[in-house]
């Protein structure tokens, strides 16, 4: 048996190498490049790129695994977009995109493969903890990185040429705080927060630090884990219990439609206010949308505005995918197209090297501003952050209706 | 009030993991295996419940029988292929083909059904029970998992202890080659407690996605090792412990995160199992065996 | 017989060795030379933690027969010593290499006494009720470390399990920030250094194993009753097993979290304590050469398959268990057997013939 065993690791061996140097062999250049970073390597590496002719955008997401839902999201929205400006004619690009599980390690792998390809610009990674260590690789590489839905703040300070299209999380749990207070929402606040996600805890302290600014009540803070958020019976019979007239719900729409089910349920009607994650809700299959009625989030995209961009992509998305895209694979879709309005604008072409297009990129993100699906008239900080005005949202009938 | 309603609320998801962990142990009992493929055949049932209702208009009653005939032979299709052939050797090689069988069922639902999740559909009805004036709250859910979870345990039990085949199970679970010089099958024996525990996990899929409604590829993984935990707790291989096993986590896990941190209830709920298990080796109901010299 | 036995311990050894040092020279040469891929020069250092990690596991799963499923959690454990430590000395100690080595030793250390923790139960439980509780032990330290908050300022160091229980005075620094983990990690883990602790791991696995106790303990694994029957202490070498294998895993977590500008405690959960046990099932219990080729390969098989796109992981499930039945069935071995005889037959017959006509 011992013998089989050793024949056959030797044989999975030499296909491993085989493969191993097979992709050595093609992709030698663009691996010094990513080590080096030296004129002369770079040089051959790109002669591949611009004999496609295209600009080789990466990205890297959980595409499988329990984070899924936002990768693939993230992919279709991206795949839709590169697929549009690909149809313009002018400037194309090709798009490449690798897995990264929900997890920081893998990431590293998925972004190493993804340089090996010859990838002149990172869209992506799409959760914050593989973004984080994806980040510190592409500032050391000199290679520009915009993530579509990473909201941590980690992730921007890693390098300058580090950019989000989406709100960071203090942001977010700031202008959720003001809006509440400023409105006179609630007086006696209730939160449910993922105490093991860096995007719900993230929003719940900059919440908690801006409630006892503008003087909001926080009655119950009940936190849940990936591992036991299979049930939040308990979480929302708490904030019943403890009287709360308002429940500030930081997390997505997965969890939010389990808790408006169970509060539902049992005959507790607080409002409940969400973020940006909680977008998609109303399109989760099999979710009851008359349970929502009533539910106010701040979000930079609504799948029914009437807007005619907005239109136009959600009827290609559910032609793809059959569903309705969430803010996710609207954040993507924006990111092709910044990336693709900062190319014009800078000039920017499929032969130049990545570190090149590094440096346009993050002189035209700090200057210039983009109108999307997730906001008019962004613009960018030098630190990464964007800047877009939050626009809060109430559901009336099934739809979004805007609120000042 | 609060803390009847936190109890209620524990004793509900620990019925769930309690039929989860019926079929837990009593693939353990007779196939001294770790099956942690089971977890991943529960979201296949709800996946199928959900299909049979939303696709094909089935009644939801009567998607629960889908689910369990689905199930029931995918149990024995498992078996057959991925475990019957290490049937003998170490029960580690035959653990590590369930980790390939649970990675298998996950992506294999990740291609059919997609991974945006699903918001399953409660098969209940019934509006919810409301005692003291509103200050008390129990669910139709409630009801019907805890009803069930009494049900199926007591169904195992007399199984096991009057028909035939369940006497089978219990001879081959005590000791397999003396089992099979009496005249039993071994092998249909175990293909049997397969199909029935594979039965099970559907029924718990469509009460474990009715309670808590989010359905997607990873459903099953952590409802999964909840309910090892609980039949380990309960005394793995015995049926009334993993009942009981169930019950009593669902309700630690409540009361921790009502009572001491929310934050560390997981720490809680797993350093109470290590201590039960020391002062309990076996369990609360296990049998503690001599070893033979 | 006895000695034949010994010679055949210290051939495979020596081979063990051999090949690692061998494997190690070649790539340390094409990484200095620029030889490698991206990939393949990333694949480097995780491949040797998982090395460490798998023989480490080894020496618990397979010369002391018992089922561990939180090996993970000791991973962590090293992992955010490791973290914190190097966070600490990041202005004190200049030297890379001496602060890569302080956080390792202390990461191993810590990890050592939380197996020392654990390993009581060994005393008492056996078999898959040690499984769940090591399977707890790993879900508490990752609960932990999921809400460890850790400040630095010029005043000193500050624990607490909440964000605002840490007041740092001006350019104080977080180094880890709960569910958010650590970022903005000084990547100081080297290849050298990984190749260096994978020998340290060599020698003193394959020394406990030909220990006294332990050539002992594997000889009759399966019966506690008969080794104790013969004087042989067999709880206390088994508490040495377990703790020397955490301490191991402990550096080896120390050496992956320096490896990443980032780490979180969600990555040291249930399913890495599994896959590590695959690759020491898969390579063969109480086979230390074994863990090393299947980690190996087994750790690069999901990379391979990237073009695979969204069938990737469904393949790599067909994979392992196509393997595992394979490796470990009674019924194939009997089928390949079979076929190498007819082979051989097939081989002798031809000879035979040959012999004739040449004849």
């Amino acid at each position: 048996m011992k013998k089989l065993f050793a024949l056959l690791m030797a044989a999975v061996m030499v296909i491993a190498m085989f493969a191993g140097c097979g992709s050595s062999e093609t992709q030698q250049p663009t691996a010094d490049s990513g080590e080096t970073q030296g004129a002369e390597a770079t040089g051959e590496a790109t002669e591949n790129a611009a004999a496609a002719g295209a600009i080789k955008l990466g990205m890297c997401g959980p595409l499988t695994g329990g984070a899924a839902v936002y990768g693939t999201a993230v992919k279709e929205g991206m795949e839709i977009a590169v697929e549009e400006i690909n149809a313009l004619g002018g400037l194309q690009f090709e798009l490449k995109t690798a897995d990264d599980e929900h997890n920081a390690e893998k990431a590293i792998n998925a972004y190493n493969s993804l340089v090996d390809w010859g990838m002149q610009i990172m869209a992506g990674p799409v959760t914050t903890a593989p973004s984080t260590a994806v980040a510190g690789e592409c500032a050391a590489d000199g290679i520009f990185m915009l993530t579509p839905s990473a909201s941590g703040v980690d992730v921007i300070e890693a390098g300058d040429n580090i950019f989000q299209i989406c709100f960071t999380d203090p942001n977010q749990g700031t202008a959720s705080a003001d809006y509440i207070a400023e409105h006179k929402l609630g007086t006696k606040i209730g939160v449910i927060y993922d105490s093991s996600d860096a995007y719900s805890s993230g929003i719940y302290e900059k919440f908690k630090a801006q409630a006892e600014v503008v003087g909001l009540e926080i009655v119950c803070a009940e936190a849940f884990t990936a591992d036991n958020k299979s049930d939040l019976t308990n979480q929302v019979t708490a904030c019943q219990k403890a009287g709360a007239d308002l429940v500030f719900l930081p997390f997505y729409a997965v969890e939010a439609a389990q808790v408006l089910t169970y509060a539902n349920k049992i005959g507790y009607e607080p409002l409940f206010f969400g973020c940006d994650g909680m977008d998609g809700i109303l399109t989760t299959e099999g979710f009851d949308p008359t349970l929502a009625e009533g539910l106010m989030l701040l979000t930079p995209f609504s799948a029914d505005s009437e807007d005619e961009k907005t239109q136009s992509f959600v009827k290609k998305y559910q032609e793809k995918t059959g569903i309705v895209p969430n803010q996710f694979a609207a954040d993507a879709y924006d990111v092709i197209y910044a990336i693709y309005q900062a190319c014009v604008d800078g000039g920017v072409t499929a032969d130049m090297t990545a570190e090149e297009i590094n440096e346009i990129m993050v002189e035209q993100f700090t200057s210039m501003t983009f109108d999307g699906l997730t906001g008019a008239g962004m613009t960018w900080m030098e630190t990464g952050e964007v800047s877009k005005s939050p626009m809060a949202v109430v559901i009336e009938n099934g739809v979004y209706v805007g609120k000042e | 009030m609060s803390f009847l309603q936190y109890l209620i609320n524990g004793i509900s998801i620990g019925a769930v993991y309690a039929i989860i962990a019926l079929g837990y142990t009593m693939v353990y009992g007779i196939a001294k295996m770790l099956n942690f493929a089971h977890g991943d055949v529960i979201m296949v049932g709800a996946y199928i419940s959900f299909s049979a209702t939303n696709y094909l208009g089935v009644p939801a009653v009567l998607s629960i029988f889908i689910a369990m005939a689905v199930c029931t032979i995918l149990g024995i299709i498992i078996e057959g292929l991925a475990y019957k052939p290490l049937r003998g050797t170490s029960s580690l090689a035959v653990l590590i083909t369930a980790i390939g069988v649970s990675y298998f069922l996950q992506n294999a639902a990740q291609l059919i059904w997609g991974a945006t999740p699903k918001n399953f559909t409660s098969i209940v009805t019934s509006a919810p029970i409301s005692l003291f004036g509103g200050q008390l709250t129990i669910t139709g859910e409630v009801i019907i998992t805890i009803v069930a979870s009494a049900v199926i345990m007591l169904a195992l039990h007399f199984f096991t202890t009057k028909t035939k085949i369940g006497k089978a199970m219990r001879a081959v679970s005590e000791d397999r080659d003396a089992a099979q010089l009496m005249g039993i099958n071994v092998n249909r024996t175990i293909s049997t407690t397969f199909a029935i525990g594979s039965a099970l996990a559907a029924i718990a899929g469509v009460l474990l996605c009715s309670t808590v409604p989010t359905l997607q590829p990873t459903t099953g993984s952590m409802p999964g090792i909840r309910a090892f935990t609980a039949a380990v707790f309960g005394g793995i291989g015995s049926i009334p412990g993993a009942m009981l096993g169930g019950i009593l986590l669902g309700v630690i896990e409540t009361f921790s995160k009502a009572y001491l941190s929310s934050q560390f209830s997981d720490a809680i709920v797993f350093l109470v199992l290590i201590i039960v298990l020391l002062v309990k080796p076996a369990g609360l109901l296990g049998k503690q065996v001599q070893e033979k010299v | 017989m006895r000695i034949k036995n010994d010679r055949k311990t210290q051939l495979t050894n020596f081979l063990t060795y051999a090949l690692v040092i061998v494997a190690f020279v070649i790539l340390q040469y094409m990484s200095e030379g620029k030889m490698l891929t991206k990939s393949m020069q990333g694949y480097l250092i995780p491949i040797c933690v998982y090395i460490v990690l798998a023989v480490s596991l080894n020496l618990v799963v397979g010369i002391s027969g018992e089922l561990s499923l939180g090996h993970a959690g000791f991973m962590g454990v090293g992992a955010f010593t490791g973290v914190i430590i190097a966070g600490i000395f990041r202005d004190t100690i200049d030297n890379e290499i001496l602060r890569l080595a302080l956080s390792m030793v202390c990461g191993g250390v810590l990890a050592g006494v939380a197996g020392f923790v654990v390993g009581i139960p060994v005393l008492r439980l056996r078999g898959d009720y040690l499984a769940i509780v090591t399977l707890a032990f790993g879900e508490i330290l990752k609960n932990i470390f999921g809400n460890l908050y850790v400040g630095k300022d010029i005043n000193g160091i500050q624990f607490a399990f909440s964000s605002e229980a840490i007041k740092l005075a001006e350019g104080g620094k977080m180094i880890l920030k709960g569910p958010m983990g650590a970022a903005g990690i000084k990547k100081i883990a080297t290849f050298p250094v990984a190749f260096v602790l994978i020998l340290i791991t060599l020698f003193v696995v394959l020394n406990l194993i030909n220990s006294k106790e332990g050539r002992a303990i594997k000889a009759i694994r399966d019966n506690r009753i008969a080794a104790e029957s013969v004087g042989i202490n067999v709880t206390a070498f088994k508490l040495k097993a377990f703790v020397t294998s955490a301490f191991l895993a402990g550096m080896a977590g120390a050496l992956f979290a320096l490896n990443y500008s980032s780490v979180n405690a969600s990555q040291f959960n249930f399913n890495t304590s599994i896959n590590i046990l695959v690759f020491v099932v898969l390579g063969g219990m109480g086979n230390i050469l074994g863990s090393i080729i299947s980690t190996t390969v087994l750790y690069l098989v999901p990379e391979l398959l990237r073009e695979l796109q969204d069938y990737r992981m469904i393949i790599y499930a067909i994979v392992l268990i196509v393997v595992m039945l394979v490796t470990w069935s009674p019924k194939v071995k009997q089928m390949i057997q079979v076929v190498q005889v007819r082979i051989k037959d097939l081989f002798k017959k031809k000879d035979k013939k040959g012999g004739s006509v040449n004849g």
